[in-house]
């Protein structure tokens, strides 16, 4: 007889091994997925993780695009992993993507067309204080009224849309084309544009930003104090409580700095990659946010290399979509695929298999 | 004045049809939460019933095939999230959150070919002279099969929880599953039941989406009605009625926000249209906010378990 038996401590072996397994049971899944579409699975998933990175043909286009699309993933992820080691559970991360972007972009259309050096850290500053502020309403309400706050993150990812759009066909439609939807283009305003710091390498600000996140939540989970409080708080809420943490406090800071950094994500695509608020600006980044988080174990630097690969999912997605029609949902699936493996997985991190002689039970 | 264009008799009608869906996918997750689990899949299964039934409905010329379809693609995502809670004991905010990822993904793909068409349509149901009674029979007795369903569904989840003998089990295991584990009652049995009638019971609402309230197929068509009838529990405090009043109170706030959109009322659209999920905020905070304990969670809700021997 089969029984599953608790382990003691969770298994650090299982731990780490867990997300390459988990990758590698996805692109399985996914080559069967690809075949019941009528794709050869090889020449797919080939396509998916490997020409861009390092095909000849595609590699030139695609390099640069690694970091541009893994950056808002891991500058999000981080935040949100704070978060999640708390048992905090922001999953309203796209809109404050949304909103960072929204704010960061009124400040550069206020200023335009004037030049300045301050506009774009006006900008960065706008963007953070945006995500935060729309953090803040999950946090307020948890603190105040003890609302749930995953329902409450959550539902406020559809009020920032409808605000998006709003802003798209309204206060920021480029009043220049008035017969189209969408703002003025960011990349052509000098003085807000998040340029490419090096040639060719997708190396922007919000890059930049992503390193000094990892670096920032490395630092202060395993060295200072709150972070030893923000796990204690998630591993032993009672404990935490008898020593002197407030839940209160966690859950703002929690919300707050995953609301800021979702924010500066959203801030750097819009003045960069982006290049415009449109109605379409919003590409799912904030909710791959979590499949993110959790496949680098909540960890920052695990965070950097499930960013890594899921942005260049983002890639290879594209990329098969050219060459092999393969609908652009597949990739979706893909990434949801990895979340279940992963979970699944993760029971052996926990359990031990144990087979039992006889059924006494 | 813009609202006296509007008919509270077809206002009234048209509230039961927006209720409905959520509805469906609230009543399912209650009983799912009053198991002691906590599946925030409900947006996935919803758009997962959404997509096989129309479907199945388009290909078969049969909405009521359509349906039943729905119901059992729910279902089948469901209980990847019972396999996944109950065998494998995953975190269940996590497995839930991913049930929604991987649900509007496959929906996605799956639904690709259906977009643009119109589904069969689904019969009103003939109620003879009630219907013929003026403003009750048109706001009451001019609608679909389902609707009635549904209320009748509410009856019965709460006749089930209150009265019946499965029903007390299904509560003493979410009210506290050690308990119910030491009287010799199947914690997991139960709650892997409950999963799949919730997982139904929410493909069936995103069905009633896809086949009768819109009616047409559109990638992420449900934009968070799952989510919404998650909010619907709580703010119900897990007793079917007041879910039930809780979704025609949210069906008029959406009807009432259409019917000011048509009347050209000077607000742009997407203003209006984040009422919805204004008002579902509130609410909540408004419910959360009451003193004590009265929100009436159930004891083991959203906590493993696992018999140690």
């Amino acid at each position: 007889m089969i029984r599953l038996e608790k382990r003691k401590e969770p298994s650090k072996l299982w731990r780490i091994a867990n997300p390459f397994l988990a990758v590698a049971l996805t692109m399985l899944a996914g080559g069967i997925m690809f075949a019941m579409l009528g794709k050869d699975p090889f020449v797919a998933i080939r396509l998916i993780f490997f020409d861009p990175i390092f095909s000849e043909t595609f590699a030139s286009y695609s390099r640069p695009q690694l970091l541009i699309k893994s950056a808002p993933l891991i500058l999000i992820a981080v935040g949100l992993a704070i978060g999640f080691k708390a048992n905090v559970w922001n999953i309203g991360a796209e809109g404050q993507y949304i909103m960072g972007a929204l704010f960061g972009a009124g400040v550069a259309l206020a200023f335009f067309p004037a030049p300045g050096w301050y506009i774009f850290p006006l900008m960065v500053l706008a963007g953070a204080f945006g995500g935060f502020l729309w953090a803040m309403i999950p946090a307020i309400l948890k603190t105040r009224f003890n609302t749930n706050e995953i329902l409450v993150s959550l539902l406020l990812v559809y009020v920032a849309e409808r605000i998006l759009a709003a802003m798209a066909l309204g206060l920021m439609r480029n009043p220049d084309q008035p017969g189209f939807p969408g703002s003025r283009d960011l990349r052509r305003y000098e003085a807000a544009y998040n340029s490419e710091l090096i040639a060719n390498t997708g190396m922007h600000w919000g890059v930049v930003a992503a390193i000094i996140a990892v670096i920032f939540a490395y630092v202060m989970m395993t060295r200072h104090m709150l972070g030893f409080h923000i796990q204690l708080a998630g591993q032993a809420p009672r404990a935490a409580r008898f020593g002197g943490v407030s839940p209160a406090r966690l859950v703002i800071i929690c919300l707050g700095i995953s609301g800021a950094l979702a924010g500066l994500a959203g801030m750097f695509e819009v003045s960069g990659p982006g290049g415009q608020v449109r109605i379409e600006f919003a590409s799912g980044y904030g909710f791959t946010a979590i499949i993110v988080a959790f496949l680098g174990r909540l960890h920052p630097i695990g965070i950097v290399l499930a960013g890594l690969l899921l942005g260049l999912t983002y890639i290879g997605g594209e990329l098969s979509q050219m060459m092999l029609q393969l609908p652009g949902a597949a990739i979706q699936v893909f990434q949801g695929m990895l979340l279940f493996f992963l979970l699944a997985l993760d029971f052996q991190t926990n359990y031990r298999i144990r087979l039992t002689q006889g059924a006494h039970a | 004045m813009i609202l006296g264009s509007i008919n509270p008799a077809v206002l009234l009608a048209a509230l039961m049809v927006a209720a409905t869906p959520i509805l469906l996918a609230a009543i399912g997750e209650l009983v799912v939460e009053k198991s002691g689990v906590l599946n925030l899949g409900v947006e996935g299964m919803m758009i997962m019933g959404a997509c096989v039934g129309f479907i199945v409905a388009v290909n078969t010329g049969s909405p009521f095939i359509g349906f039943v379809g729905a119901a059992l693609g729910g279902m089948a995502l469901s209980l990847l999230f019972a396999l996944l809670t109950q065998a494998l004991m995953t975190n269940q905010v996590a497995s839930g959150l991913a049930l929604t990822l991987f649900g509007l993904g496959l929906t996605a793909l799956l639904g690709q070919r259906y977009v643009g068409i119109t589904p069969p349509r689904t019969p009103k149901l003939d109620l003879g002279l009630l219907s013929d009674i003026p403003f009750l029979g048109r706001a009451l007795f001019t609608h679909d099969i389902v609707v009635y369903l549904t209320i009748a569904l509410v009856g019965a989840v709460w006749w089930f929880l209150k009265y019946s003998r499965a029903g007390m089990i299904l509560r003493a295991v979410g009210e506290n599953h050690d308990a119910a584990h030491a009287l010799g009652y199947h914690v997991k049995r139960v709650r892997v039941l409950a999963i799949m009638f919730g997982g139904a019971c929410a493909g069936l609402g995103g069905a009633y989406l896809s086949l009768i309230r819109v009616p047409q197929w559109t990638e992420g068509m449900t934009v968070g009605a799952g989510w919404i009838a998650l909010a619907l529990v709580v703010f119900a405090s897990w007793r079917p009625w007041r879910a039930m009043a809780g979704a025609y109170l949210f069906g008029g706030v959406v009807v009432l926000q259409l019917n000011l959109q048509a009347a050209g009322v000077r607000i742009p659209v997407e203003y209006l249209s984040m009422s919805p999920y204004l008002i579902t905020i509130l609410v909540l905070v408004i419910i959360s906010s009451g003193k004590g304990r009265s929100l009436n969670a159930p004891g083991s809700l959203n906590k493993p378990f696992h018999a140690s021997s």
